[in-house]
């Protein structure tokens, strides 16, 4: 059917996997509550949301077969890029779900407000993707922020939880007033806030030159912070270690997904006629976080850290397709989004199944003979760091060489060198866990391995993300295909060879 | 024969066979017990071993192109397609995979006693890699299967080696994807900068590049190849993986392993970047190194305590020899860098498998710990020392013939390397009988060494094809050379009929051109 949006009915339509959701996410909350009176674990919460998320999948399925959209300069798109981007929020919070039922039970967290909290993140991320209006972007962004300030904190009675919390949401909070004076000299520069009458703007010469500048810093360096880019990434490792561990493996997946997306649809979208001003900027940023995360993930001894900085790290590689502005790339970007979200969250999973279902086990030595004693789940961890390292055979690979691709297409030579030389340096600390696991002897003393349980749900999310990450090893088309239509039309191409900034 | 193999249509599925095969053998091996998983892996190896052999038959030289082809679209937007074919160059390297993986296999029936399932399916794991990289036709799938063959030898190294053993598999590993990976950009640039189209090893061919930017892709691929080899000054990690690797996986790593990068040589830098490979800065560069290391390893190995490190260093100066053999550019010279290849693949793996069976008799690898082993044990040393001239090139065993053909290559066009690398010749005899001698002869002074057992049975059919291999090479090279020449004769017009860069003597050098070639 075709959206009309005279009609306010067919704005609900558009929006109606966010409305789906966060009805759910109420109802999660209300039933919450209800739970804590007569005293259970809260798990039926959990499946709740589930059963949320699935309904929003469905809403989300049956606007991306068929529904069309009147123009495309409306404040919501309906379009596949913010499809695809929601398949990828849905799968994301879903796993992150299933992987925080037994953590949240164990730790007895309060498990509706849990839930609901992740809910409302994915709807802010669903309103971000699926926004081309600088305002509504804001609210998606803080929307997902401020749920997810509150997960980082959640667990009350872990000190570098709350510093956690605390933390991400001081400089959370001060990166936002950058993000939204930033919008707000673009609104004075372009005269709108809609990324269509800006780029409009732009490309008539009609925009105010001395407020673009200062207005395309402020806003980078806001969306920096939130996808972590070096020199904006301060706050990570130790917002993703102190968080509780599901929260974290959705922070660094779901949220990083969310931030990139709007990354692309301002800047390749809206922005896009600045390519020769952001794009220098940009690479360098790329290239640092490349660099820093890989370096510095090198020498972490604990797991939980090791892969939040390897999370900064693929921020990097991610960055390299933003430079590269042209339909390859940004088709390498929502593939590596969906394949990143599975991989992360399941390389978390097993980090939280090895550490317990707590935060007490998450050093190198806790990986030590895990071979031995529990062979599945180290086959399954092993799978995961080869896909994380992009190592041919799984999708990890297939969606690091598609970046490779779109940075090659526009003649950033450097900067894929750059992503080659760092990913061997990324090897070097996803192979020690595997070490670990499978070249030590399980220790004598200290804490045996024998304790390692993986709960069943935990168990066929893992077996599922493998499987998935091996298939679209080996057979990627369909989704790639699916990527590739996502971006297609949307895109302000940057003129081919523009994209040869930096050094 | 012929008739028989055309009747089972054996040209069509052999080739995925081939690759297949050892990846449903791996799964098998997972799914049978501990007990029986080395019977398992063994009887499959034995099965594509015979499957393989089928191949000497059925390749017809022809005219030196690639035969049984088959291709199949794998990622259709991106050009990649699943292309297997083989070749006068391709057949021999499959074979000796084959073979040796069968007989590493069960060489290694006493060496691994733990986890066996899992070393079974990863050696055929490996093999699949390995044969599918030599087989692949698309550039690729012969980069995937390239990076494959990583992942199997890592475990293997770092779960059943030695002392150092995490130490050696992170070295080889990380050492070996530094060169890929750079490689993979230099890929993506021919496929954007030549307009390749695809990924086929034939659009590859064709593909125009200027000098320039042929010197710096050849510069990416000889990198990943030449640390694969290992030419000289990036070969550091290959003694260490040798050492702390379990015997099949020494036998596997300097038999085949190090075959793919002389082999990538051959099949893909050459041919890609003619006039590149015959720039003189280049080819004088190549040369040199090879002669260094086949001295400076020659040197380093007379002076190692362990037999194993010794054995690893001759690799090295063995590798020499293929480089210079290649690098002379002439039909000789390539020749006989293929023989050197198969005999290096041949006797350094009946020298591993030796070495692996002394050391589960006696705990020890020190060449002072043994003596007077002729002794006790005369079949054994009766195969040690044929296999022992094979390698320093006796006339008459393999090594001599590939030696020989590489040196007469390289005289014809630079007498002076090939002078120096014949001196080599000398040193591997300096380096190996004085070996052979403090292990097999002197006085059985040691009372443990008077225990040696003799080879038994199943080693005996361990080391039996490959002595006899060793002999028949030495003796009837002819067939071999035949069913190479075709082959070689097409990737040394290839590199001839590239724009002569060669004929223009004023060539700038490459550190002048230094730079970025998107620039």
């Amino acid at each position: 059917m075709l959206l009309d949006y005279s009609s306010s009915l067919h704005y609900l339509l558009a929006l109606l996997p966010e409305a789906v959701l966060a009805a759910f996410a109420m109802w999660v909350l209300l039933a919450g509550v209800s739970r804590r009176r007569s005293g259970g674990l809260g798990k039926e919460t959990g499946w709740l949301a589930l059963a949320g998320l699935l309904v929003a999948g469905v809403a989300n399925g049956w606007l991306y077969s068929g529904v069309a959209e009147g123009g495309t300069a409306a404040m919501i798109a309906v379009d596949r890029l913010r499809l695809f981007a929601n398949w990828v929020f849905i799968l994301g919070a879903g796993f992150a779900i299933v992987v925080a039922l037994p953590y949240v039970a164990r730790q007895k967290l309060q498990a509706g407000e849990y839930y609901s909290l992740v809910l409302f993140a994915t709807v802010g991320m669903m309103v971000m993707a699926a926004s081309r209006d600088l305002m509504l972007i804001f609210l998606g962004l803080e929307l997902m922020s401020i749920a997810v300030y509150a997960l980082a904190g959640y667990n009350r009675r872990d000190r570098r939880s709350a510093e956690a919390g605390l933390k991400y949401f001081l400089l959370g909070a001060f990166a936002s007033a950058f993000l939204l004076f930033g919008i707000a000299l673009l609104y004075g520069a372009a005269g709108s806030t809609n990324l269509h009458a800006i780029s409009e703007a732009l490309s008539a010469g009609a925009a105010v030159e001395s407020l673009l500048g200062p207005g395309l810093a402020l806003l980078t360096i806001g969306l920096a912070f939130k996808v972590s880019a070096v020199p904006f990434h301060m706050w990570t490792p130790d917002v993703y270690e102190g968080a509780p561990t599901p929260a974290t493996a959705f922070m660094a997946a779901a949220v990083k997904a969310g931030a990139f997306v709007v990354l692309l649809r301002i800047f390749a979208t809206g922005l896009g006629t600045l390519h020769a001003e952001w794009s220098g900027i940009l690479w360098w940023v790329s290239a640092l976080t490349m660099v820093f995360g890989n370096l510095v993930a090198l020498v972490q001894s604990s797991v939980k850290r090791m892969l939040a900085y390897s999370s900064i790290a693929h921020g990097g590689y991610l960055l390299v397709a933003i430079v590269a502005a042209n339909e390859t790339a940004a088709a390498g970007l929502l593939f590596y989004l969906l394949v990143y979200t599975v991989m992360t969250i399941a390389a978390f999973a097993v980090v939280v199944t090895v550490a317990n279902q707590g935060e007490g086990g998450n050093r190198m030595e806790d990986y030590q003979g895990l071979g031995t004693r529990r062979p599945v789940l180290s086959i399954c961890m092993t799978v995961v760091l080869l896909a994380l390292a992009g190592f041919p055979g799984t999708a990890g690979f297939i969606a690091k060489y598609h970046l490779l691709l779109g940075a090659a297409e526009a003649s950033l030579w450097t900067l894929a060198v750059i992503l080659a030389l760092t990913t061997v340096v990324s090897y070097w600390y996803y192979l020690r866990v595997a070490w670990y696991m499978w070249m030590r002897d399980p220790p004598a003393e200290g804490r045996p391995t024998d304790y390692v349980i993986t709960p069943f749900g935990t168990r066929v999310a893992l077996v599922v993300s493998v499987a998935l990450l091996v298939l679209a090893g080996i057979f990627p088309g369909a989704a790639l295909e699916m990527a590739e239509n996502s971006i297609r039309g949307i895109m302000y191409l940057a003129a081919p060879q523009a994209g040869a900034a930096g050094p | 024969m012929t008739e028989l193999l055309a009747a089972i249509r054996y040209e069509d599925w052999v080739l995925h066979a081939l690759i297949w095969l050892p990846l449903a053998g791996a799964a098998h091996v997972v799914a049978s017990s501990a007990e029986r998983a080395r019977l398992v892996a063994f009887g499959w190896s034995l099965l594509v071993l015979g499957l393989s052999l089928g191949l000497w038959w059925a390749y017809d030289p022809g005219d030196g192109g690639f035969a049984m082809v088959s291709s199949a679209t794998w990622i259709e937007r991106w050009g990649v397609g699943y292309s297997l074919g083989l070749d006068g160059i391709s057949i021999f390297m499959v074979l000796l995979t084959t073979l040796t993986s069968a007989v590493a296999i069960l060489g290694s029936f006493e060496y691994v006693k733990t986890r066996r399932r899992a070393f079974y399916s990863l050696m055929l794991l490996l093999q699949t890699g390995v044969v599918g990289f030599f087989l692949a036709t698309d550039v690729f799938l012969f980069y995937v299967f390239f990076e494959l063959t990583l992942v199997p030898m890592y475990f293997i190294v770092g779960i059943w080696g030695g002392e150092r053993r995490i130490y050696a598999a992170v070295k080889f590993f990380l050492y070996t994807a530094v060169g890929s990976l750079l490689m993979l950009v230099a890929i993506l640039y021919v496929y954007f900068a030549g307009d390749t189209g695809s990924f086929a090893y034939d659009a590859f061919l064709h593909a125009e590049l200027s000098l320039r930017e042929q010197l710096w892709l050849f510069a990416a691929f000889a990198l990943a190849f030449g640390i694969k080899v290992p030419i000289f000054p990036f070969h550091t990690w290959l003694p260490d993986a040798h050492v702390e690797a379990p015997t099949p996986g020494s036998v596997i790593l300097a038999s085949v392993l190090l075959k793919m990068g002389t082999y990538g040589f051959v099949r893909f830098a050459l041919p890609f970047f003619p006039d590149a490979a015959q720039h003189p800065t280049v080819v004088s560069t190549m040369l040199a190194l090879g002669v260094v290391g086949i001295i400076y390893a020659a040197w380093v190995a007379a002076v190692q305590p362990d037999a194993k490190k010794l054995v690893a260093y001759t690799s090295v100066a063995h590798m020499g020899f293929v480089v210079i053999g290649i690098f002379a550019l002439t039909l000789n010279g390539l020749q006989g860098g293929m023989v050197v290849m198969i005999s290096h693949g041949v006797s350094t793996g009946a020298l591993f498998l030796l070495l692996g069976m002394m050391y589960e008799r006696r705990h020890t690898r020190r060449i002072e710990d043994f003596g007077g082993i002729g002794r006790v044990a005369p079949l054994f040393a009766t195969a040690f020392v044929v296999t022992a001239l094979a390698s320093i090139g006796l006339p008459g065993t393999s090594g001599f013939v590939g030696e020989f053909l590489a040196l007469l290559g390289t005289f014809e066009r630079h007498p002076v390397h090939a002078i120096l690398a014949a001196l080599g010749v000398v040193f591997a005899a300096y380096y190996m009988l004085p070996m052979v001698q403090r292990i097999l002869f002197n006085k059985l002074d040691k009372p443990e060494n008077r225990a040696f057992a003799e080879l038994s049975r199943r080693e005996i059919a361990v080391l039996g094809p490959l002595l006899a291999l060793m002999i028949w090479i030495g003796v009837h090279p002819t067939p071999l050379l035949e069913r190479m020449e075709p082959s070689l004769q097409v990737v040394l017009e290839r590199v001839e009929g590239g724009e002569a860069a060669a004929a223009v003597p004023a060539a700038p050098s490459i550190g002048a051109e230094r730079g970025n070639p998107a620039d």
